[in-house]
């Protein structure tokens, strides 16, 4: 039977809308306001999920996004499933479902939980202890580790939102919108400053809003009612805009921040279709004000991981802000003054405060003789040794504290309780703060981190940047603006507070038990189970670096960074090592300071926007006939057109075979042109390519290589001169790119004095290859006026014509060695052109081609492909490509480097064209070449670089690169493969046609 | 991610720019007059400074144009933008 803990109704919960959820299968009611951690805590469930190591109970710890405890799956087994979301951040709704994690089969019998019992034997590094050896089991430990390792469960269905990426640009943005974040914005926008204010919660105010304290007046109101006219004003100011539910992810250089923005988590499934479920917010700020509060520190004592241990902070909340009673025998645990103000909360509404056990001396301030008066007992100089209760905590046994706070003398005084509220101290929350590359010093007194240098236009006001009580808060916050927004007046002048906060605190960062440090078990990070005792071994191990500490006692390396219990682990390291805590600085606070969705990540970009592609004119035509296609580059490129279920290697054999033998088109318009103009065009690429083109006839082409400046094949094209001073450039379709970047760089930085302009004119042309013995006789009759004869239109020139209206560039050029022209028209013609050919074609048989026939067809003639048989060490010379070199030309790019003795070696990897022995044996392409069998190890000549069967030889082919293979021609070498040594002889690049007499055919 | 001032076109994201290395390096006017080692010294030698560095920019999601900066590459403070030929800042 589950207990009702509503308390009073809070104006924040709207009692009138009942709300009922699913809880490990089980319906529960709460109401609308509540979050999922309220509602259960109402429900007196305290018991949500286990710990990630030794599947200890583990209950709801705080009331925020630091929550290391209450992690659990959403909506499970759906395609809205979300792991590791803390319940303390889930507002519920209609037909909410949710479920903890970590446990099999259910939260209340883990079998897991054996580990609990096991925990002697899972000291710090266990893993890395125990999997060493022998090494070859690795394989056999880690399937079973990678069952056991992860929490949640990842979605398998695609994910039905929308997420969105939004830029958005401010004067000021405030992060926190407690009382320091809304003053701070307040005062912001009404100097007319473009502000910008967040908070997390889908509530304004922070803490202050359920402040109710009696000791504290702000103009004679309590702190939440002088805050709720505050927020009312905000309203009507300009210039401010507030957002809620608004996560600041991270703060990068130069006031870059993400943020998340949740707009349809806290509704029901048939509100959230057709939104925008959450956006990524790349906030540019001019200046930046961190008004990100502190979190409560827990204290650190034996077994303080029982569900029912909350920090008293949290209790408050449940209590003042969401009606709900955490436990209906409450203690409180604490060094300072804060626990006080939540037993007083509790008093007031008549639940049960059975004791406050404080490690201090005594404490004179008005609360503390405030809760004497109310009767409740306060047991000073005590520290609770060790609690009980499996899945609910049961009782705290407590002892009295050594002066020094090392040890406990006396006799165990056991308390019952089902609840316990623990404080330890505010800690900053300085994480923002330090992504943004600004600096912490340690201040020794407030035992705190607290912004010290900061690197760009920001400041930290409130309690993140260590003031704490209210007076101090307003009188720093108000002198801050003034200064870092330039403003001579704020309405903070006048305000008038009352207050009476005492910050007396005791700080032991590890309290001690009357059970030896062994027998122990004070948890540190609660989410990945390290407790003191493993940090300690750490320590006694060796390690000394807190970033090492930190990875192998796991500390803080939980979806929750360890929030709570860094501070901790960073004392227990300075008292252990004996050096003071601002010497050991602090663990790197890295984004996003609380998890994001993937789907927040990536915004739009999913599906075909995920990677884009670009698609020729003619695409739709190679779709229609059924094309494979294979990715270059961005593109997709026609790879072989496959008939009648066809093979790869069928079709690219067919194919090849109707090139040489009649007629073959290819769709060529992914090639990169660029437009050169400029009266010091043609000295231009005399520069960039590595042979002389002033010559270059009007009219005419050219096949062109470019050099890196280290001398090694950069790109390849033909250009083709059109005037005297204009040139088009093709380049390799990868390449076109940064082959236009490169030739901008070299006009712009190195010589500006040409007069020569580049246009990327790739996008702008459709362009058909036409190849074999039949392309003459179907240009002719595509453009029946245009003179086709090898005298008026010979092989490398350049015509322009018309077909019927379409204007059209046609270079007589070739990849494939036979007689073929490239087409080229404006791109929206594409498509026409190329049906167009294939009908004049027709009776030729006119078979298109994909890629991987150009290459095969390419190969046969020994043309490279700038990247596959080259790749990034071949030089010209080591592609037996002497003649394209200019011996004349005084400069190029790459030529010096041509001279240096390493390019000059003779022993270097050289092209070659290598057969195997055996005609049927296609090499692979990547295959390694030695020249011995027998030897061990043997030297490694080269590679196989480009590979096919030749239908139109018969038998296989193989461009490599080889060691000196220049001298090799005729030699014996051999492939050895995984079951077979492949004999081949190094023969001449070119198979086919070696007189080049197809060109005219 | 920083921002950074095309002299060109103004403040824009960093993601519209390329990293270009070392500034000033001149490419030698008479290559082939060098020995191995001064050809060598201009085509791998990069000085590649933690603190101010002299960079090469390129605009090129934007006016594609080459600049200069000075940057500081311990924490990409940017000192100064200049356009290319313009003198370096004394620093």
């Amino acid at each position: 039977m589950t207990k009702n803990l509503r308390v009073k109704s809070s104006e924040y919960i709207d009692e009138t809308n009942r709300i009922s959820f699913k809880f490990n299968g089980k319906t529960y009611h709460g109401f609308k306001g509540d979050t999922l951690a309220s509602a259960l805590l109402a429900n007196d469930v305290h018991l949500v999920g286990r710990s990630f190591k030794y599947h200890r109970p583990r209950g709801i710890m705080t009331s925020g996004s630091e929550e290391p405890n209450a992690i659990i799956q959403i909506n499970p087994g759906t395609n809205r499933t979300e792991p590791n979301v803390r319940a303390t951040e889930v507002e519920i709704y209609e037909g909410l479902e949710a479920s903890s994690q970590n446990c099999w089969p259910s939260v209340e019998f883990d079998i897991g939980g054996i580990n609990n019992f096991l925990s002697p034997f899972f000291p710090a590094g266990f893993y890395y202890k125990t999997f060493m050896w022998p090494a070859s089991f690795w394989e056999k430990y880690e399937f079973f580790i990678r069952h056991s390792a992860g929490l949640g469960k990842s979605p398998t269905s695609s994910d039905p939102d929308i997420y969105d990426h939004r830029n958005v640009h401010c004067d000021v943005l405030v992060v926190g919108a407690g009382i320091s974040g809304i003053l701070a914005a307040k005062n912001a926008a009404k100097n007319n400053f473009k502000t910008l204010l967040v908070d997390e919660k889908n509530e304004l105010g922070g803490s202050t809003i359920y402040e109710n304290n009696e000791f504290n007046k702000i103009d004679n109101k309590t702190p939440s009612e002088w805050l709720k006219k505050e927020i009312d004003e905000l309203k009507g100011i300009k210039n401010l805009e507030i957002k809620t539910r608004t996560s600041v992810a991270a703060y990068h250089q130069y006031n870059y921040l993400l943020a998340r923005e949740n707009l349809t988590d806290h509704l029901e499934a048939k509100d959230k279709t057709n939104k925008i479920r959450q956006r990524l917010l790349k906030i540019r700020a001019k200046k930046v004000i961190l008004a990100t509060g502190a979190l409560e520190r827990p204290l650190i004592f034996n077994n303080n991981d029982r569900p029912g241990i909350m920090l008293s902070s949290a209790i408050k909340k449940y209590s003042e802000f969401y009606g709900v009673a955490c436990g209906s025998k409450n203690v409180f645990f604490t060094n300072n003054d804060s626990a006080y103000e939540s037993a007083l909360s509790l008093y007031n509404k008549g639940i049960n405060v059975e004791a406050i056990i404080d490690i201090r001396e005594q404490s004179e301030s008005k609360i503390v003789k405030k809760v004497k008066e109310a009767g409740i007992k306060i047991y000073w100089s005590h520290t609770i040794v060790d609690t009980t209760g499996y899945k609910r905590l049961n009782s705290v046994s407590i002892m009295k504290l050594s002066n020094d706070g090392t040890s406990v003398t006396g006799s165990k005084i056991s308390i019952l309780c089902d609840c316990l509220g623990v404080a330890g101290g505010w800690t900053p929350a300085v994480h923002l703060y330090t992504q943004s590359g600004s600096k912490l010093k340690f201040d020794q007194e407030k035992k705190v981190f607290l912004p010290n240098k900061n690197t760009s236009e920001q400041i930290s006001v409130g309690s993140c940047g260590g003031d704490f009580k209210i007076d101090e808060i307003i009188k720093n916050l108000n002198q801050k603006l003034k200064d870092n927004l330039n403003i001579k007046e704020t309405d903070l002048d006048n305000i008038k507070v009352e207050i009476d906060q005492e910050n007396s605190k005791r700080n032991i960062w590890l309290l001690p038990s009357d059970k030896p440090m062994g027998k122990t078990k004070p948890f540190v990070d609660y989410q990945n189970d390290a407790t003191a005792k493993d940090i300690k071994l750490a320590l006694r191990e060796g390690f000394r670096s807190i970033e090492h500490v930190k990875r192998y006692t796991t500390t803080g390396m939980g979806t929750d960074q360890g929030k709570l219990g860094n501070m901790h682990a960073l004392g227990i390291i300075a008292d252990t090592a004996g050096v003071k805590m601002g010497e050991l600085g602090t663990t790197t606070f890295r984004p996003p300071y609380t998890p994001l969705t993937f789907g927040t990540i990536v915004g739009r970009n999913v599906g075909k926007f995920f990677d884009i592609f670009r698609r020729t004119p003619m695409n739709d035509w190679h779709v229609e006939n059924k094309a494979e296609f294979e990715n270059v580059g961005q593109w997709k490129r026609a790879w072989y057109y496959p008939i009648n279920g066809e093979t790869m290697h069928q079709a690219v054999q067919r194919e090849s075979k109707a090139a040489r033998e009649s007629a073959g088109i290819l769709d060529a318009s992914t090639l990169g042109k660029i437009d050169i103009q400029g009266s010091d065009a043609s000295e231009f690429l005399n520069r960039v390519y590595t042979n002389a083109w002033s010559k270059l006839a009007i009219g005419k082409c050219r096949y062109g290589l470019m050099l890196n400046e280290d001398g090694m094949v950069y790109d390849d094209g033909v250009t083709t001169r059109l005037g005297e001073n204009h040139y088009i450039m093709t380049t390799t379709t990868g390449g076109a790119a940064n082959v236009l970047g490169k030739l901008e760089d070299y006009l712009q930085t190195e010589w500006p004095e040409l007069d020569v302009y580049l246009t990327s004119v790739t996008d702008h042309y459709a362009t058909a290859s036409l190849c074999g013995p039949n392309s003459k006789k179907i240009l002719k009759k595509i453009i029946p006026d245009l003179d086709l004869s090898d005298k008026n239109f010979p092989h490398m020139s350049f015509k322009e014509a018309n077909i019927g209206t379409i204007q059209c560039r046609i270079m007589r050029i070739s990849f494939t060695g036979e007689h073929s022209y490239e087409i080229n028209v404006q791109a929206s013609y594409g498509k026409d052109l190329w049906k167009k050919c294939m009908e004049a074609g027709q009776e030729f048989n006119i078979t298109p081609y994909g890629t991987e026939t150009m290459h095969l067809l390419r190969a046969e003639k020994g043309f490279i492909i700038v990247g596959q048989d080259t790749d990034g060490t071949m030089t010209p010379i080591d592609l037996q490509m002497d003649w394209i070199v200019s011996k004349k030309k005084y400069d190029f790019i790459g030529k010096r480097s041509l001279y240096r003795s390493d390019t000059m070696r003779e022993d270097r990897k050289q092209l070659v064209g290598l057969l195997t022995d055996d005609p049927n044996i296609v090499l692979e392409e990547g295959a390694q070449i030695v020249s011995e069998l027998n030897q061990s190890p043997v030297e490694m000549l080269g590679h196989v670089t480009s590979s096919y069967f030749s239908p139109n030889l018969k038998k296989s082919i193989a461009l490599a690169v080889v060691r000196g293979g220049k001298d090799m021609m005729g030699k014996k070498l051999f492939v050895p493969m995984e079951n077979k040594n492949i004999n081949v002889t190094v023969a001449s690049p070119v198979f086919y046609d070696e007189k080049n007499e197809r060109l005219n055919a | 991610m920083f921002l950074i001032n095309c002299p060109y076109c103004g403040e824009r994201d960093q993601q519209e720019f390329k990293a270009g290395g070392e500034a000033h390096i001149e490419r030698p006017k008479q290559p082939t007059e060098l020995s191995d080692d001064e050809w060598a010294e201009y085509l791998f030698m990069r000085k590649n400074i933690k603190g101010v560095q002299f960079e090469r920019w390129n605009h090129a999601h934007g006016c594609r144009k080459w600049f200069n900066m000075v940057r500081d590459t311990s924490n990409d403070e940017i000192k100064a933008i200049y356009k290319m030929g313009e003198k370096p800042p004394s620093q």
